[in-house]
């Protein structure tokens, strides 16, 4: 389907742009050539530009100085409306859809289809709707409200967004982060479908994979720099890890070799039943031991996440029971939870993991602060210099304890997450994704804190939809799907296929989100 | 107390901090040019007399204003504050002046202290209540606070069928005759209220700065989904900020009804919104997580003044409230801005820092 003999011509070119935010250059002098009907794939690590220069294009910033220029003429977009009238669409990373609306209204949000400029057409936005969803192959009703719908059909109805405004160029910017591999494939024959229409697609990911899956042309940056520009012929991840981080090694973690101790930790029969009279989680039992590092693989909705809630206390609706030690748990609040040694690092750092108007200082030590109190009076010398040493510990990169956590860079908010974690002296850690959305040296350094703590005699469950990652972490596998343990497998034993398989079992690829009427009890 | 005292941190650019700086402590700016103003345009205003009448009427204000700030800060809103003075108010006159009737042809009465227990059990009651209805019923703190001020209004007129309790001065037979000292009386020359307004607004301070119960206020206000999941008991901080907030209002209740010697079943209406102005003029940020005791207590200071010297100086009742309003929206205009700066002096720090 790739075919690099093939001219592609270019439909839009940066020369020479730069893009300075007080005290940072984000860009600094790049030259970028964006091809029709062909994927451009851009990489880079967190903060090396990428998205400032897709904000560029996409009319959400204006260059510094340099220029833009759209099929030979010197453009400038002032805003999004103006880049999107030029044929220019962007999908954010974080959807920007409104969840209370329905798919044809988020559509055609503020381009709405009407009769004598006052009355909504309904019935022609409906009908466009579903012509749309025909051409990507989904069969999402444009009725049903956006906030019900699974994260990867909302990155479809995003898509559909852009091709509604005619788009030439689609900017998608990390649109498998929150995927399952059954939606990675259906969007991948969406993209498939799009260059063939001619269609000018960038695709932004940190999954190198499948990067050199999908690409056609590859952009690497770092430091604002463009360090490779090519097509994608004879690229491999060696080439694409040495343009990005200038050396030649992926490192991932070493395996620290030790022995498990005892069992830590047990779940049994976990139930918890979901909004539509189904269950998230059915019958699920499993022991860890300490030492040991537990991988849960499985797709998005498999009922992993929602497993982690229910053993952290976040949920209270679920049956079964949950050992620590060999002691029965008690407590049903996520307080006792972390009393009896369980500690969550979330999934979604910036709504669950921190409060991003608080300190560092005061997120690190937020659920430890009895440990340094006596009586009532916070000791605020020792939080100090509890915190000054888990920055040391965590390598944590901070200008100042005392700024906003959210004037950190993903990867350091992560590591302040997992310092808060740690800071309660948990015995068993729960983590959810821990690698999403964080560049590839931050990853490997939180990974090599993994292994770290495993050695130390932690217990870790951590749960991922990223193959490489749980085969090359986890010392067992565990594999969910459709709320059930579906397989599990040793350190010996799991192979890609038989994880990818397991995953799949019972699992029906793109169904509709509400299968199950609403009012059914259950 | 001022809300200037945080410490700035080096590698900011030096106009940046000094910026920064005047920003931080724009509150406390204001009070300064306000008593200079007046000083100088009112006659009298400096005098010793005028200054303790001044503060008297600020305490009530600021009282209402430190319990606001808690409720902020963790990210709701009290709006039921002005009718818990005014029950409060009720019920102390209804206490000093007939005790209670258990209906057996006798009756209960109390002396000073225990009145004030009494009262202040009830304050505290009408803010669990409020807790109560945010937490386990889900209800909108606005919507539930707005209700409780429409109750606690209600069953204050109907204590009395709407008229006064007068001639609260107690009898000595009962103990009760020291009510009218709390409004009143004298403690080194500094009236009681004031020491009061002292002891609460430190006690405030302390909790929220030096306290595990007050970082987990901002905490809540600030992300309620992550300080849930760190293992905060987001229903308990609740609960408490609510009921802070009835203890601050039955507090303002008995000092108003011992001041006056009389209770009146609409005393306090519309203090709640005096209370959140002064809030929001000292810093608090109205989406929760953001705020200082220390601010709102300057923040009260401001209105009342302002209001006090504008009066002394002869400015109609009317313009005063035009210039309460200009004040409160130029406040938060210049917190956005502060703001602003801040997150760019972080960003700045942590660019240096190359990620």
């Amino acid at each position: 389907m790739r075919q690099p003999e093939k001219i592609h011509p270019i439909g839009l070119s940066i020369r020479g742009g730069s893009k300075v935010y007080p005290g940072t250059v984000a860009l600094k002098d790049v030259d970028f050539d964006l091809h029709m009907g062909a994927v451009n794939v851009l990489v880079g690590e967190n903060g090396a530009g990428k998205s400032t220069m897709m904000k560029v294009i996409a009319g959400v910033e204006q260059l510094t100085s340099g220029k833009l220029i759209l099929d030979g003429q010197e453009v400038q977009f002032r805003s999004t409306e103006d880049a999107a009238r030029h044929g220019i669409g962007i999908v954010f990373q974080e959807l920007n859809l409104f969840p209370n609306m329905t798919v044809a209204e988020n559509i055609f949000i503020s381009r709405e289809k009407t009769r004598l400029g006052i009355d909504i057409d309904m019935a022609a936005q409906r009908d466009m709707t579903r012509a749309l969803m025909k051409r990507l192959e989904h069969d999402i009703d444009p009725d049903i409200l956006v906030g019900d719908l699974k994260v990867g059909q909302q990155q479809i109805v995003e898509i559909a967004k852009s091709l509604a405004q005619d788009a030439r160029i689609l900017i998608l910017d990390e649109p498998t982060s929150a995927l399952s591999a059954a939606e990675v494939e259906i969007l991948f024959r969406v993209i498939d479908d799009l260059r063939g229409s001619g269609v000018g697609i960038v695709y932004i990911s940190h999954r190198l994979e499948e990067l050199i899956r999908v690409g056609d042309y590859i952009t690497v940056l770092r430091d604002g720099v463009i360090t490779g520009a090519q097509s994608m012929e004879g690229v491999d991840i060696p080439w694409i890890v040495r343009h990005m981080i200038g050396q030649a090694s992926k490192d991932f973690a070493k395996e620290i070799h030790h022995e498990y101790g005892p069992e830590i930790f047990r779940a049994e029969q976990i139930t918890a039943p979901n909004r539509h009279g189904g269950f998230d989680v059915q019958d699920v039992s499993f022991s860890l031991r300490a030492g040991e590092i537990l991988g849960i693989y499985g797709l998005m909705g498999a009922g992993r996440s929602e497993l982690l809630e229910c053993i952290i206390g976040d949920r209270r609706d679920y049956r079964g029971d949950l050992f620590v030690n060999g002691q029965r748990l008690t407590s049903r609040t996520v307080a006792g939870r972390i009393a009896k040694g369980i500690a969550l690092i979330p999934e979604d750092r910036k709504s669950d993991g921190l409060i991003q108007i608080l300190s560092i200082r005061e997120n690190m030590t937020l659920s430890s602060l009895k440990t340094l109190t006596r009586g009532v009076h916070l000791s605020l010398k020792r939080e100090a210099e509890t915190v000054r040493d888990f920055i040391h510990r965590m390598t944590v990169k901070v200008a100042s304890p005392e700024y906003e956590v959210s004037s950190l860079s993903g990867g350091n908010q992560q590591k302040v997450v997992i310092s808060k974690a740690l800071m309660t002296q948990p015995k068993i850690l729960l983590m959810d994704e821990p690698s999403r959305g964080i560049d590839i040296g931050a990853k490997a350094e939180v990974f090599r804190v993994m292994r770290k703590l495993a050695a130390e005699g932690l217990g870790i469950i951590f749960v991922t939809s990223d193959l490489e990652e749980v085969m090359s972490l986890s010392d067992r596998i565990i594999v969910m799907s459709n709320g059930r343990i579906s397989g599990e497998f040793t350190h010996g034993t799991a192979t890609e296929t038989a994880l990818v398989e397991a995953s799949a079992k019972g699992h029906v690829p793109d169904a509709p989100a509400d299968p199950e009427p609403k009012d059914a009890t259950g | 107390m001022s809300d200037s005292t945080i410490p700035t941190s080096a590698g900011q650019a030096a106009s940046g901090s000094a910026l920064l700086l005047l920003l931080k402590a724009r509150t406390f700016i204001a009070l300064i040019l306000v008593l200079l103003f007046f000083s100088v345009f009112a006659p009298n205003f400096l005098s010793a007399a005028n200054l303790v009448i001044m503060s008297k009427h600020v305490a009530l204000n600021a009282f209402l204003a430190i319990g606001m700030t808690f409720v902020i800060v963790s990210g709701g809103i009290d709006l039921s504050v002005g009718s818990i003075v005014g029950l409060c108010g009720m019920v102390a006159g209804w206490l000093v002046l007939h005790g209670i009737n258990p209906g057996f042809g006798w009756s209960i009465q109390f002396n000073t202290f225990e009145i004030c227990l009494i009262v202040v059990t009830v304050g505290v009651a009408i803010g669990a209540l409020n807790g109560f209805l945010i937490t386990k019923l889900n209800v909108a703190p606005f919507i539930a606070t707005l209700g409780t001020l429409y109750i606690a209004r209600g069953a204050a007129m109907l204590s009395s069928d709407g008229r006064t309790f007068p001639n609260l001065g107690g009898n000595p037979e009962y103990g009760s005759d020291t009510f009218r000292w709390i409004g009143t009386g004298n403690i080194l020359g500094i009236p009681v209220s004031i020491w009061m307004l002292v002891i609460v607004g430190v006690a405030a301070a302390y909790i929220a700065r030096r306290t595990p119960l007050g970082r987990y206020i901002y905490a809540v206000g600030g992300n309620e989904k992550a300080a849930g999941l760190s293992g905060v008991r987001v229903t308990r901080i609740k609960f408490f900020v609510y009921m802070f907030s009835g203890f601050c209002a039955a507090l303002v209740g008995i000092i108003i009804a011992s001041q006056l010697v009389a209770a009146h079943p609409a005393t306090g209406d519309t203090f709640e919104l005096n209370a959140i102005a002064a809030a929001v003029l000292g810093g608090t940020s109205m989406s929760g997580g953001r705020g200082r005791i220390g601010g709102t207590i300057i923040g009260a200071f401001v209105i009342g003044v302002l209001s006090d010297g504008l009066v002394m100086m002869g400015v109609s009742a009317f313009w005063q409230t035009v210039i309460k309003g200009i004040v409160i929206i130029a406040a938060v205009v210049i917190d956005q801005a502060q703001q602003r700066v801040e997150a760019r002096a972080a960003l700045q720090a942590q660019a240096v820092l190359g990620k």
